[in-house]
């Protein structure tokens, strides 16, 4: 399992890495991570004429808490959500997410921008990313623009991201007070795409019901979805009512649309998301208080 | 140098090595159960028992080990191989012409090259045929279509892309029930045009029947032991080395068996057979899938044949997992009859063994459904009957191994699964069924319903060992406990009789040639040894194991004796390490070849003091005249005479050589409980506890022998909850890599629980039985019998292994339980 | 197809080759430097058994392009020990945790990793952390066993040699 040929470009600035991505177009891949581009290139299913290698870009590799929001660079490894500790105390879905995306190795050097840009709907970020309402990013010829995460994802591998731009940032709003969040994620063995997934934001209000919730759900539809019919049946609602969390499970299991893989039916892949969005909301709930 | 992993104080015990034991046609009845590994030896010698640090270690952890892929050779070419996108097709053209346009492309060979020389098929294990490139047409998925030689890997990679092969789909049958009905023919290169291979039939059909109509109570499952693959993490490959000056081929190969392999290929290729070398270097693991010859090997050792140059071919994992190695696909219609008393009377069996396009099982030639037969177990009963057809299908050729390839594990999963399903049918605890079904310690030597002679066993020991060891009773009160508040938990047992040790020469052949083993060991001037198998490790230990049995018998430290394996020119012929032969075979010989050296070092010795051979007592590592230890030679004292000064009617040196045939196999068995909890949500199956206790006889090393269980349960987990090669309908395999075939890593296995009980066999030669394949055989029934013991009250009655969640799910779902 | 110079420090050794933009580091590893104890078990990232250790991570040498380890420092299983065995080298051989040996570098280089980041890891968080790496021959017990005795040694280096 050998790549294609291919004309290899290490860029040293974001305006450079934009200059080459003009000059070729759909011939040129970014190589970011490479976890996934690289073994889709082994096995020929991507035969890129270009990559244009931006692991130079230092300068896109931070991970810090600015105005309001947690701002990742485009080239954060999975591994720096790991290990940091702004994530972990106040992230709590991102930091779910990170220790379950494949496995440590590749973690060390995958990276969260890859993982979005990709618009897989069998990686994790992306529902994370939907149910934080994240913003991305992009830089191109033209400019810097900045594009709402239920915008980005627009097909199945497919983005808002043009040819010409380059994802330079994703920016996860700061929860607040009374938020939580969870991703809960079924999968046959570590290292493997999740059977199913659910990621859950929600803020609380005074009252303990419901003020606000954001859910993604993972690998259940042909690309990237947020489960809007869940998030009603939980917002107003007193999430410690059984009744409320079946019937937000059994929303986010109508509006999905699994297919039948390896993995599962697609009557099974239903049922996991309805448990695993009860278990989802109950853990983000329980961070929220 | 340290060579232990537990410093403790040996146990010495009288000399076990000449087992004193009743011995009537290579069995007793009186063979003692003991717990604790007791050692002759002491630890600067480290004979038998010792938990010796394993010899070979120190190259592997220091990335010195050297595999088949490190081999580079001056001019070595690379191969890379064209396979079908099809599981059954008409070859109508291969136009390979751009690929050899390509710069550093030398040729393409085709199934018409290798037709010009007579070597387009080639025999396999089971003396069927089996293409080795095709010049008509395909019939499995992923199949060689031909092959691109080219002057280095990157090159070969691309070139096989520009190969253009114009096929002609046929309708392909995948499902071997669809194969009985011969409406598509996989293999019309046979004179008889029918998917039928063979039929096979044991045991006594009318008594059996007569044990089913006067049954009290008969249960009845349809089972299915799917298609697995060994994926060892080294893949098979090769470098095929033939210099036209010297005419002699030297192939450097993954395989487990090099002298059977060196036979085969003077066979096939017409080359004498003292010009072939087949080397096999360290293995990234085995587990049968390196005893196969494999087309690419025919192929590789033809391209460098031609071209007169290295060629290297190593298999990706993609090739490895769609096209070599395929184990079990055996379809089971089993029934179990019990008396009015509950007790365990008759066993029917009727199967159908999926073999793919090919009949390449690695089972003895008598065996067509290798030594399935064993499948009454470890139960006492009056009769059995075993039915089996085989069938060729469009999918690659299967039956070869997954840590046994002889067909235990399938009869073992049958008859493990149907014992625990007839003690929930009764009512009785599954171990207390057990204890009140098993072959009783004073039957041995047992003679089973279907032939088979179990040399020793005490199945009551092993499984009151691991009940103790679990807590059985107590898990029993907290499932109640569970139960009453709907949660799901399971405890299932299995109580297994492997059979291994292939074989007495009177029964026991592969392509004709007898399946003894070899030891040969050469004692040097000053006491060091250089020891020679037949045998081939790919991480089982001989280097260290066998040198701990010359050592217990000669008292030289084991860190003395060299251990080479593999290398056809030097080794003495046998037929290799697979089933768990090796020490049942190899092992023995060395024995028995150190007994001999023995022997001749106390003429030696007697000649030294002057003394009587008959006055003379062996103690340890020296021949000392009788009650006067102070009269003694060492054997390095002997060894050193042996090429100084040897009385002059004895001949110089101190070597010998042995080709054991064993008297019979060996019985190893075992007891395994399983714990289980079940997610009711998403049917997730997490494995709490599990126990193992094996017994595998004397054991030779208490480390290495953990170690071979902990891998072998690991291995029995896979099948039980992972792994399986799926095919779609038009045969395309699904499962065709790492990320789809689930290999299980440290988080899906469980930190296993383990312990043994030992009962040596009576005749072999250091009473030991072999171990390597028992865990895999044992754990998949404990695994599922755990899962069904969970919701047995839900009625629940089978699933069929791999048990994925969604297998719960559905079951649960079913039973209208749900979170 | 672009041609690269790359210079490589492996084992703190400067390597320097032209190679094809596409040549995978594991293949420069073994076949431009002739460093054979990183071995090839899989295409899809999934076995680890080439895992090598470049600027302090460990990663799947198959996964990266050499071209992309140029000026880096890349550590192999050749360049673990400083004289004598790493003590997860020694743990390896002590609590016989490795069979066929095949996979055993990859894990070595895990670990390593694993041990600077955790120094004192759970019997989950070790499963955890070589949840990348596949086994075949062993279950996994005594890998575990291995690191856990490194890290003892590590962190008490004369409690554990005596």
């Amino acid at each position: 399992m050998i790549p294609g040929k291919f004309d290899y470009y290490a860029p040293t600035s974001v305006d450079e890495a934009i200059d080459m991505l003009v000059t070729h177009g759909s011939e040129a891949k970014i190589l970011a991570g490479g976890q996934s581009l690289i073994p889709a290139m082994r096995y020929r299913l991507a035969v890129p004429e270009v990559l244009i290698d931006i692991n130079g870009l230092t300068d896109l590799n931070y991970l810090k808490q600015v105005n309001g929001h947690l701002a990742i660079g485009a080239m954060c490894r999975e591994v720096d959500l790991e290990e940091s500790d702004v994530v972990q105390s106040q992230y709590h879905l991102l930091a779910d997410a990170a220790e379950v995306i494949a496995d440590p190795l590749v973690r060390n050097q995958a990276t969260v921008g890859g993982n979005i840009a990709h618009a897989d709907p069998a990686n994790d970020h992306p529902a994370v990313m939907l149910a934080y309402d994240a913003t991305v990013v992009a830089k191109g010829p033209s400019g810097e623009r900045t594009i709402p995460i239920d915008s980005f994802f627009t097909d199945l591998f497919e983005s808002a991201l043009s040819e010409q731009e380059l994802l330079t940032e994703i920016r996860i709003p700061t929860p607040g007070a009374n938020s939580g969040g969870a991703y809960v994620k079924l999968e046959r063995k570590v290292g493997d795409y999740a059977i199913g997934a659910v990621a859950v934001q929600l803020t609380l209000a005074a009252d303990g019901t419901v003020a606000a919730a954001r859910i993604g759900l993972t690998n259940v539809y042909y690309m990237p979805m947020r489960a809007t019919g869940a998030e009603a049946a939980l917002i107003g609602q007193d999430p410690s009512d059984e009744a409320v969390l079946e019937a937000a499970g059994i929303a986010a299991a109508a509006e999905c649309d699994p297919s039948a893989d390896l993995r599962g039916s697609a009557a099974y892949k239903r049922d996991v998301i309805r448990t695993l969005a009860k278990r989802a909301i109950t853990k983000a709930v329980e961070r929220a208080r | 140098m340290a060579i232990y992993h537990d410093p403790s104080k040996p146990k010495h015990v009288a000399d076990r090595v000449e087992i004193k034991t009743k011995v009537k046609d290579g069995a007793s009845a009186e063979v003692p159960t003991t717990h604790d590994v007791t050692t002759t030896t002491p630890k600067e010698i480290c004979g038998i028992g010792h938990r010796m640090k394993r010899k070979e270690d120190p190259r592997f952890i220091q990335g010195k080990g050297r595999y088949v892929d490190d081999f580079k050779l001056p001019g070595m070419l690379y191969m890379d191989i064209v396979r079908s996108p099809y599981a059954h097709a008409k070859i109508l053209e291969i136009d390979a012409s751009e690929a050899l346009a390509m710069d550093g492309v030398l040729a393409v060979i085709t199934g018409k090259d290798l037709e010009a020389h007579g070597l387009h098929w080639m025999p396999t294990l089971m003396s069927d045929t089996q293409m080795v490139l095709p010049t008509d047409k395909v019939v499995y998925y992923a199949q060689e279509v031909c092959a691109v030689i080219a002057t280095d890997r990157y090159t070969a990679a691309d070139a096989i892309e520009a190969v253009y092969v114009d096929y002609e789909p046929l309708k392909p049958v995948v499902s071997p029930f669809d194969a009985l009905k011969d409406e598509v023919i996989v293999r019309d290169d046979k004179e008889i045009r029918t998917n039928r291979i063979w039929h096979w039939e044991v045991g006594d059909e009318a008594a059996t029947d007569a044990i089913f109509d006067s049954a009290t109570t008969v249960i009845k499952e349809t089972m299915y032991i799917p298609r697995i693959h060994v994926s060892s993490i080294e893949t098979c490959g090769m470098v095929a080395n033939y210099n036209p000056a010297t005419e002699k081929m030297q192939i450097y190969m993954t395989t487990q068996a090099p002298h059977a392999v060196r036979t085969v290929f003077a066979l096939v290729t017409g080359l004498p057979e003292q010009k072939i070398q087949i080397i096999s270097p360290d293995i990234g693991g085995g587990f049968g899938g390196k005893v196969p010859v494999y087309p690419g090997y025919v192929i590789g050792a033809v391209a460098s044949l031609l071209i007169g140059k290295p060629v290297k071919w190593i298999e990706d994992r993609s090739e490895n997992l769609q096209a070599d190695s395929f184990a079990r696909d055996y379809h089971l219609e089993a029934e179990m009859a019990a008396d009015e008393n509950g007790k365990i009377v008759g066993l029917r069996v009727n199967g159908l063994a999926d073999h793919g396009c090919a009949d390449s099982a690695a089972n003895p030639s008598k065996f067509p459904a290798g030594l399935f037969s064993i499948c009454t177990g470890s139960y006492d009963m009056k009769a059995a009957h075993v039915n089996f057809d085989a069938v060729y299908t469009n999918k690659p050729p299967g039956g070869v191994a997954y840590r046994c390839s002889f067909r235990v594990t399938e009869a073992v999963h049958m008859v493990e699964r149907l014992t625990s399903m007839m003690a929930h049918e009764l009512g009785v605890d599954p171990a207390a069924y057990r204890m009140n079904n098993f072959i009783k310690p004073e039957q041995f030597p047992y003679e089973s319903p279907t032939g088979w002679e179990y040399d020793s066993g005490n199945y009551h020991a092993a499984l009151e060992k691991a009940m103790e060891m679990i807590d059985y009773d107590g898990l029993r009160k907290e499932q109640l406990e569970k139960r009453e508040r709907g949660e799901l938990m399971g405890i299932g047992i299995s109580s297994f009789t492997e059979v291994v040790g292939a074989g007495p020469a009177k029964d026991y052949d592969i392509l004709g040639i007898k399946m003894f083993d070899s030891a040969e060991i050469r004692v040097h001037p000053t006491g060091k040894a250089i020891a020679r198998f037949g045998t081939k490790s790919q991480g089982q230990g001989h280097e260290t194991t066998y040198a701990q049995i010359i050592a217990e018998v000669l008292g030289i430290p084991a860190l003395d004796i060299d251990i080479e394996e593999g290398d056809t020119d030097t080794a003495p012929y046998g037929l290799g390490t697979y089933a768990s032969r090796s020490t049942p075979t190899a092992g023995a010989a060395a024995a028995m070849a150190a007994r001999k050296i023995k022997a001749k070092a106390r003429k030696i010795a007697a000649h030294l003091l002057e003394a009587h051979e008959d006055d003379l007592e062996w103690n340890v590592s020296q021949w000392q005249v009788k009650g006067s230890p102070d009269k003694a030679k060492t054997i390095q004292e002997i060894a050193f005479a042996a090429y100084t000064d040897h009385p002059d009617d004895l001949q110089a040196g101190l070597e010998a050589t042995d080709y054991y045939n064993p008297p019979n196999l060996t019985f190893p068995f075992g007891s395994y409980i399983c714990v289980v909890d079940i997610d009711k949500g998403t049917g997730e199956i997490h494995i709490r506890r599990f126990v193992a206790i094996d017994d595998c006889g004397n054991i030779i090393n208490p480390l290495v022998v953990e170690g071979q269980v902990h891998g072998g349960l690991t291995m029995g987990l896979a099948p039980a909850m992972y792994e399986e090669i799926v095919y779609d309908e038009n045969g395309q395999c699904l499962t065709g890599t790492l990320a789809d075939y689930l290999v299980p890593t440290a988080v899906e296995s469980p930190k296993w629980e383990t312990g043994h009980t030992i009962t040596p066999s009576p005749h072999h030669p250091i009473g030991a039985k072999g171990v390597g394949e028992s865990p895999t055989v044992g754990a998949p029934p404990a695994i599922a019998n755990a899962v069904v013991d969970a919701m047995w009250h839900l009625g629940v009655r089978h699933i069929d292994i791999p048990i994925t969640p969604e297998k719960v799910w559905q079951a649960l779902r079913d039973a209208g339980v749900t979170e | 197809m672009s041609q690269h110079n790359v210079s490589i420090n492996i084992n703190g050794t400067e390597h320097s080759h032209d190679v094809d933009a596409r040549l995978l580091l594991v293949h420069y590893i073994r076949e431009n430097c002739d460093l054979t104890g990183t071995h090839i078990g899989c295409d899809s990232t999934s076995c680890g058994a080439c895992t090598v250790i470049v600027d302090g991570r460990a990663i799947k040498s198959c996964t990266m392009f050499a071209v992309q380890a140029s000026g880096k420092e890349v550590e192999t299983i050749e360049g673990v020990a400083d004289g004598g065995l790493h003590p997860i080298q020694e743990g390896f051989w002590e609590m016989h945790g490795l069979q066929c040996g095949y996979c055993t570098p990859g894990m070595i280089m895990c670990a390593k990793t694993l041990l600077e980041k955790n120094p004192d890891p759970t019997e989950e968080e070790i499963r955890w952390g070589i949840s990348g790496n596949l086994c075949r021959c062993t279950g996994y017990n005594k890998i575990v066993e291995a690191i856990q005795y490194a890290a003892e040694k590590i962190n008490q280096p004369e409690a554990a040699s005596a």
